[in-house]
């Protein structure tokens, strides 16, 4: 089933901010086996110019997917998510994420459409601090493969 | 920094336990990344690593470059081909190199990347632009 395109140009606002921190950064820094001290050392982070340890660039898909899994079950869609894969990110940076940002997250559907078979979905997301001063832009496209793909 | 430059290469052993790990911290739970009764059920020869995962491994080689992740000013990749992962204490080897393709004049340089799993690559066009 084609998903519904007349959910291009949508806007999902944030709910909440998410607020980031040291454990956090340092549990995500482990799980991709990344020793960076600006990550873990709030000392070295501040010595480089930051106010507290800095996030990985790829953290910010925690905050990114929770949006996206939230958008993506919302059955009028008509997505089905156990066919859907990841097709591609991008990730455009103001600055890095660091400990003790509130985070919020702006989604929009970019576009939406068909192609032998498959169904694409881009999503734009938007973060910001708690002042609403950008820090990153990440889009994402989805692709739902056909019964036949 | 000149055009052609080489980056250090990195060699990283991605293993079911990571997978597990990097699940909980990615908050990112779907089965195709720990349940191999599932991943073969939707046709995949095993569990698959997080695309997100091989991404950030893939990253690293830019970031353990800069020192300062900070000058990272954008980073993107396709998913092209699964990164399979056996259940071995080896996991799946994947591969990363990287060169400064272009320095640009507002004080950018491009980074491409090649990711390999198995002799071919993962990742299609795995850029990074960064502060110079």
């Amino acid at each position: 089933m084609p998903l519904d395109e007349s959910f291009t140009g949508r806007v999902y606002p944030p709910q909440t901010s998410y607020e980031v921190s040291r454990e956090k950064i340092r549990e995500f820094a482990d799980a991709i086996g990344d020793q960076n001290p600006l990550y873990r050392d709030p000392e070295a982070a501040r010595a480089a110019g930051y106010p507290d340890v800095i996030a990985p660039p790829t953290f910010l898909t925690i905050i990114n997917l929770a949006s996206i899994n939230s958008i993506v079950s919302d059955p009028e869609l008509g997505l089905d998510y156990s066919r859907m894969v990841h097709g591609d990110q991008q990730f455009t940076y103001s600055r890095p994420a660091h400990a003790g940002d509130k985070l919020l997250l702006t989604t929009h559907i970019d576009r939406i459409m068909a192609r032998a078979g498959n169904d694409f979905i881009n999503l734009r997301a938007e973060i910001t601090d708690a002042d609403g001063a950008h820090i990153a832009t990440t889009k994402a496209q989805l692709v739902v493969r056909g019964e036949d793909a | 920094m000149n055009t052609g430059d080489e980056l250090p290469a990195l060699e990283v052993r991605i293993t079911r336990d990571q997978l597990v790990r990097y699940a909980g911290a990615a908050l990112d739970f779907n089965p195709i990344h720990w349940n191999e009764q599932f991943a073969k059920e939707v046709g995949l020869p095993d569990v698959i690593a997080h695309g997100m995962l091989t991404m950030a491994v893939a990253g690293r080689v830019v970031t353990d470059w800069l020192g300062d992740p900070g000058r990272l000013i954008d980073f993107s990749a396709r998913f092209t081909r699964p990164v399979v992962v056996p259940n071995t204490p080896e996991g799946a080897l994947v591969e990363i190199t990287g060169k400064v393709a272009a320095i640009n004049d507002e004080g950018t340089a491009r980074i491409d990347l090649v990711v390999k799993f198995d002799g071919k690559t993962v990742l299609g066009k795995p850029q990074a632009l960064v502060r110079v």
